[in-house]
């Protein structure tokens, strides 16, 4: 007996000496680089990002990366930031965190990524907040409306990008208690901190006219009785933060139940193309972007439907050229935008960029870009665009109205913003005053 | 060589499994010192898969009870680990052992109901707990924070080690350690009278029930013990990702951790080692694949799942022992050839999986 199991406790030790030996050789790949920014090299950035290529995020939310990648490839063409092309490396976490987390680690950690750009989520991105800060990444423009993203003094690397969503809901709410006054609204609302935030803001417009509050677990999509409780409360209006599937259930649910409420959403949830074309697909082609028409949102991006915006015509030139297999959408107009600001952002940390010195330039502010309105950073702000303007779809197109307006995060109120918008240059970089 | 290490080693089982343990503890040191980071991060990942897989391969290779279900019992693990870590600011090492004890109290409850159960019905009640636990995460987000998760904080390293010393470092000196409890542990347990009654059971009910051994109680004692490593793998893994989210412990999870039991080897402990390097090196593996053929990202995703369903079918077809098994196999073959005065019932392993008699499925 002993004699077998010493022989085969040699066999399991050489065994493993030999498992960790191929480990170690399989660690001598990695590490080692030379320069003093990882990541950069004399002609190229590289930077990462997590996206939902798959999963229950991707339809639309897909879109963006490419997107992104195809500014960049048409920046590369004209030469790139400071002589330096950007090499985007984007990997699909499928809206999994546990798999957001591996992901960023990889670029971070393996392919030695300058910088995280756009990592979209809010429960996706808050898992690597801490680490990409720790490790001092630059993590620029998280697609997500998420406040926590604005926290300069634990988070001074994360920088938000798009109107946080109780900024959203300030917005949405003062048009409700505007142009639908005295009605019955009702909330429908993913249960997360995406939808609560929202609720946040619409409550202090509108908490008076409410009736019903529905929430939805994102990944069950059986909207039935929350849109049942909402028909049978009465309402006339649906105030909803819903990610754009959940815009297109919640529709065709209440068309089902014979129950026609003014749908009043999120710019998150609104994209007429996505929604339309999730529509379609839900009802096996039955419905279609017809059901929208009417639906009130709010943007902070010029229109994708308005060709006679400069930068919507520079965008749609470089979608057609290098992205021309997705649809020239909201999503892709949102990747481009993005891509957009941190071609800046690094165009203004200067000839040898380092870590720091993309965080600085872009607490700096002065970036300015396709929105509609200016950004909030600063050093004592990280977070993204200061305000957005209501809209109303109209034949499969967003139509702005008023004036775009700007508000905080808190108890401030609505400015109207009226500066004109900066137009793009050729190469698609502004050099704004600095 | 063969006949020196054999003289050197201690005669106690124990003793001898300390010092091999403790042997192998300097090698990860050292090799820990070695890697960079990410490979560190990797190494933590080998570690955690690998106290799974070995639970899990002492219940199906020694004891004959499969269970789809260990993704859910790691999720358990980890969520307790969370709570109590995360929540309730206890001491890492006392929630590691809480999250044991909590997990070993759902094998309890399952291997009270495993024990009923043969063959695919077995298989699936546990694919209903992979299916099915996870639920709970969304069903009660006050609770378990939904979609989302539960945040741990990363543990910091010891002040003593230096400001700069790398937390991945650390990470994987904890998982490692983990794993080499669980060696310890594991491999003098299937040595002795239980493991010999766990074989006994799986070789034949019948004949065990016969020599006075309660088939059930032996069966139900070996769903704690793997649930039990489930629980660390679980806990384990909190410590290295900081993260419990419900994301994690899909039916993928459950798929993977069996087939990297079958591929390093049923019943074999070092072949849970292998099956572990290959469940964290697969998905690079997979993805460089898809890249190499150049695939679109839905393909890409679904790639691993795809991977693991050809490794089980090519494995069980090719070669049941596993990657262990061929070592072993080559190993005796080299010996034989080198030292004829062997003898043959030298050859004869005790751990060496038997097939399960046709009556009980």
């Amino acid at each position: 007996m002993t004699s077998i199991g010493a022989s085969r406790q040699r066999l399991s030790g050489a065994c493993v000496l030999a498992a960790v030996c191929a480990f170690v050789i399989a660690g001598c790949g990695g590490g080692g680089s030379g320069t003093s920014a990882p990541g950069v090299t004399k002609d190229s950035v590289k930077i990462g990002s997590h996206q939902p290529l798959t999963g229950p995020a991707a339809p639309g939310y897909s879109e963006i990366a490419p997107a992104s990648n195809a500014f960049f490839k048409y920046l590369n063409s004209q030469g790139g930031v400071n002589g330096r092309t950007i090499n985007y490396v984007y990997k699909d976490d499928g809206y999994n965190p546990t798999n957001t987390v591996s992901v960023v680690k990889r670029l971070v950690l393996q392919q030695k990524v300058f910088a995280i750009f756009n990592g979209l989520g809010t429960p996706t991105h808050t898992k690597v907040v801490d680490f990409l800060n720790t490790s001092k990444v630059p993590d620029l423009f998280v697609a997500s409306g998420c406040q926590c993203w604005d926290q300069p003094d634990d988070h001074p690397m994360t920088f938000g990008w798009q109107p946080d969503y109780v900024v959203e809901g300030k917005i949405l709410g003062d048009y409700i208690k505007k142009h639908f006054a005295g009605k019955k609204v009702a909330y429908f609302y993913q249960n997360d901190d995406f939808g609560k935030d929202g609720v946040k803001g619409l409550d202090m417009y509108v908490k008076s006219q409410v009736v019903s509050r529905q929430s939805y677990e994102p990944g069950d999509t059986n909207v039935g009785p929350q849109i049942s409780a909402i028909k049978s409360s009465g309402a006339e209006v649906i105030a909803a933060f819903t990610i754009p599937a959940y815009t297109a259930l919640a529709e065709l649910t209440s068309v089902k139940l014979n129950y026609k409420p003014q749908l009043v959403v999120s710019n998150v949830g609104s994209d007429p193309i996505t929604v339309g074309g999730l529509l379609k697909a839900f009802s096996k082609g039955k419905a279609g972007a017809a059901l929208i028409e009417g639906l009130v949102t709010n943007g902070y991006l010029p229109s994708v439907g308005d060709t006679s915006n400069p930068w919507i015509d520079l965008f749609k030139r470089i979608h057609d050229r290098y992205d021309a297999k997705a649809p020239f959408d909201g999503n892709v107009l949102f990747g481009m935008a993005a891509a957009y600001t941190f071609a800046q952002a690094l165009d203004k940390a200067g000839k040898n960029p380092t870590r720091q010195g993309l965080v600085d330039a872009v607490e700096k502010g002065n970036l300015r870009g396709p929105g509609l309105v200016p950004f909030r950073f600063s050093d004592k702000s990280h977070a993204g665009f200061t305000g957005a303007q209501i809209g109303t779809i109209k034949g499969g197109k967003i139509v702005y109205e008023g004036t775009p307006v700007t508000t905080d995060d808190g108890a401030g109120p609505l400015k109207p913003y009226t500066e004109k918008q900066p137009t793009p240059t050729e190469q698609g970089i502004v050099k704004a005053g600095d | 060589m063969s006949a020196l290490a054999r003289l050197r080693l201690p005669q106690q089982t124990l003793m001898r499994h300390l010092l091999l343990a403790a042997a192998a503890g300097v090698v990860l040191y050292l090799i820990s010192l070695a890697l960079d980071p990410f490979n560190n991060l990797r190494l933590a990942g080998v570690a955690y898969y690998f106290t799974a897989l070995a639970g899990l391969t002492v219940l199906t290779g020694l004891n004959g009870q499969i269970s789809l279900g260990h993704g859910a019992l790691m999720a358990v693990g980890a969520y307790s680990a969370a709570l109590l870590v995360g929540r309730d600011g206890w001491p890492l090492a006392a929630a590691l052992a809480a999250s044991v004890v909590v997990t070993a109290f759902t094998g309890l409850l399952v291997g009270a109901v495993a024990a009923r159960l043969r063959g695919p019905y077995l298989a699936g009640a546990t694919l209903a707990l992979a299916v099915g636990l996870p639920g709970l995460a969304l069903r009660y987000p006050d609770a378990f924070g939904g979609e989302n998760g539960l945040d741990v904080p990363p543990p910091a390293p010891p002040a003593w080690l230096g400001e700069t010393f790398p937390l991945e470092r650390w990470q994987a000196w904890i998982a490692c350690l983990c794993a080499l409890i669980t060696l310890v542990l594991l491999a003098n347990l299937v040595r002795g009278r239980v493991g010999r009654a766990f074989r006994a059971v799986r070789d034949d009910e019948v004949a065990a029930e016969l020599a006075g051994l309660n088939v059930a109680r032996i069966q139900v004692f070996a769903f704690i013990v793997s649930a039990a490593c489930a629980g660390l793998a679980g806990g384990t893994f909190v410590v290295v990702t900081s993260l419990a989210a419900p994301g994690a412990f899909q039916l993928p999870l459950s798929l993977a951790l069996v087939t990297g039991v079958v591929l390093g080897g049923l019943g074999s402990l070092a072949g849970a080692v292998w099956g572990a390097i290959a469940l964290v090196m697969l998905p690079d593996w997979s993805g460089d694949l898809a890249r190499a053929l150049s695939l679109s990202d839905r393909v890409e995703a679904n790639l691993p799942l795809a991977i693991y369903g050809l490794v089980l079918i090519g494995v069980m077809l090719a070669a049941p022992g596993g990657i262990q098994g061929l070592f072993r196999t080559g190993f005796e073959w080299v010996a034989a050839r080198r030292s004829t005065w062997r003898p043959t019932d030298d050859l004869i392993d005790p751990q060496r999986p038997t097939p399960r008699r046709e009556e009980q499925s």
